[in-house]
């Protein structure tokens, strides 16, 4: 969705507040010819992203991840490829990372979500944050806030116990090796290849939690 | 997306019932392969509804010695779980070894169970495909059919089942649990619940409309060593090109349910009276009938190979 869009969903939020509204690509189809308003469903949630609630009324199509960029203007979450495959999109949902991407905001009743923005700020960095910088986990950033998101409940994950695919066992306390690390991050693609640096840096705070 | 209208519901038999009240409705669960699937409006929906918080979340221990799986016990949490963990290791190896971290704590027992088949055809709605528009015609059988069905498929369709977890849920004599619109409820064993695709290969499963899954029934555990072995294109994040998943006891004896070569998870109890006889016995009785296309027919081998290599590891 682009900038564009931003203007039809406040125009549309002007205009309607009953259930049935007038989608904004309903509204771009109005060029000279009357075209038929197409019934939109809206729908309520709440939660609280950040710490801050939220409450909202939106079209029920309407997914987390576009909640947080185009409604909230959390642009830190990335859309990648919109279908759950990249990764981009990923953040944190009670503690666990979902891709946002897949979800629609109104299955968030009462959760509480933190991105990127609510790890850390530019003058007080998540220790996953400052990793990154350190090693370089990133080239065009495009990526950098799902791995990031990812990277530390992965590292929640080990310490609670968690088994992965490359466990040797299903019951011994599994430990964040490179191959544990690798394996538990395959759903965030980098198209830039930084994947070395990324694991360096998940080590390090690995390391400095236990 | 089409737009659609949403509500959530607290029990499951209120679930089941606004399905009923409720023409073109869809149950919500995890939402990683409905919502995937309404983006691409290959499924269109005019009703949601949201079954996320109906309380089937947990996983329960039955009175004969069997955990009883909420439907909407998560696959993170199932994988998890200690007594699956301890009890029935091949299901959580199976649950790690599908999908993501991210899309396992989203995705749940029964969403798993009915995810639609990955054949890229399916995908592009510009393509034929029975099963997305019944009568349409069949785009991979002359196709790209690297990844699809061996056995069990029709020449209306040769899809496969993706999920790795009903491949184990097999292999377990797993149950599904259910509860129709009129409030009756009923145990489905796995091995009845999907239907072969023969003319009909939109019609996937033998629920009746509106009938919601409440529950997933494993049976005491067996014993045994577990095993799930996926071959893939990828070490990691890629659905099967094949995959095994096995229990094999001390005297050799065992059971053995396939992925990926079927629209179901594929078992044969009568093949597997030839497990202690060793992998090409066995095989060629599982994948007796096959009809592979040029392209798939690598699969009987890699399967037959993929069961020597697990015996094997069972042994050591
Ligand atoms: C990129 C990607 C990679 C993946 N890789 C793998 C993989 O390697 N292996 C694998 O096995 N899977 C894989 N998956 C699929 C994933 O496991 C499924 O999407 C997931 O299990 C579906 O569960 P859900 O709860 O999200 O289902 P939903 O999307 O919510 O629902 C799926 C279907 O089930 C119906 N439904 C849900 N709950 C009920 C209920 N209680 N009663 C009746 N009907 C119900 C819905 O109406 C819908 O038709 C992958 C998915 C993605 C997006
Ligand atoms: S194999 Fe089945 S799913 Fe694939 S195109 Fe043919 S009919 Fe459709």
């Amino acid at each position: 969705m682009d900038e564009s869009n931003d203007y039809l969903f406040s125009r549309r939020e002007m205009l309607v507040s009953t259930t049935l509204a007038v989608t904004g690509l309903a509204l771009l189809n109005v060029t000279g010819a009357e075209a038929a308003p197409v019934p939109v469903s809206q729908a309520k949630v709440s939660f609280t992203v950040n710490g801050q609630p939220h409450q909202l009324e939106m079209d029920t199509r309407t997914t987390l991840l576009d909640t947080l960029r185009e409604h909230l203007h959390l642009t830190g979450t990335k859309k990648g490829c919109d279908h759950g495959q990249c990764g981009a999109c990923t953040v944190l949902v009670n503690g666990q990372r979902i891709n946002s991407c897949l979800s629609l905001a109104l299955q968030h009743q009462d959760d509480a979500i933190t991105t990127i923005e609510g790890l850390g700020t530019p003058d007080k960095l998540h220790p996953m944050q400052a990793a990154f910088i350190k090693h370089d986990g990133y080239q065009c950033g495009y990526c950098t806030p799902g791995q990031i998101c990812s990277a530390v409940a992965v590292l929640a994950e080990i310490k609670a116990g968690m088994p992965s695919h490359v466990s040797a066992s299903l019951l011994e306390q599994p430990q964040a090796t490179n191959m544990e690390l690798r394996e538990r991050m395959s759903g965030n693609i980098c198209r830039c290849g930084a994947y070395s640096n990324i694991a360096e840096a998940m080590s390090e705070v690995a390391g400095k939690d236990s | 997306m089409k737009t659609f209208t949403y509500e959530r519901v607290r029990t499951p038999a209120e679930a089941a019932a606004a399905a009923a009240r409720t023409p073109g409705s869809k149950f919500l669960a995890g939402g990683t392969n409905l919502l995937d699937l309404m983006k691409l409006e290959i499924e269109t929906p005019a009703h949601i509804i949201d079954v996320g918080k109906v309380g089937l979340d947990k996983i329960e221990p039955t009175p004969a010695g069997g955990l009883r799986i909420g439907a909407l016990v998560t696959n993170t949490d199932l994988a998890n779980h200690l007594p699956v963990r301890r009890d029935y290791g091949l299901l959580s190896r199976a649950l790690l070894a599908g999908a993501t971290g991210q899309l396992r704590n989203k995705a749940t027992t029964a969403g798993n169970l009915l995810q639609r088949t990955r054949c890229p055809y399916f995908y592009d709605t510009n393509q034929r495909c029975n099963k997305r528009v019944p009568g349409s015609g069949c785009a991979a059988i002359a196709g790209f059919s690297r990844q699809l069905g061996v056995i069990g498929t029709s020449n209306a369709c040769i899809a496969t089942h993706p999920s790795d977890m009903a491949v184990a849920m097999r292999a377990l004599d797993a149950g599904v649990e259910t509860v129709k619109a009129n409030g009756t409820t009923r145990t489905i064993p796995l091995a009845q619940f999907y239907r072969l695709p023969g003319q009909t290969p939109h019609l996937e499963t033998i629920l009746e409309k509106n009938e919601l899954i409440t529950a997933v029934l494993l049976p005491p555990p067996v014993g045994g060593v577990h095993i799930y072995q996926k071959v893939r294109d990828r070490a990691s994040y890629a659905f099967a090109l094949i995959s095994v998943g096995a229990i094999v006891q001390k005297d050799g004896t065992g059971r053995i349910a396939v992925g990926g070569v079927a629209p179901q998870p594929w078992r044969v109890e009568t093949a597997e009276q030839l497990l202690p006889a060793g992998a090409k016995e066995f095989t060629a009785q599982l994948l007796q009938g096959a009809r592979p296309t040029k392209e798939n027919a690598f699969k009987l081998a890699l399967v037959e190979n993929t069961v020597a290599a697990v015996l094997n590891e069972a042994r050591h």
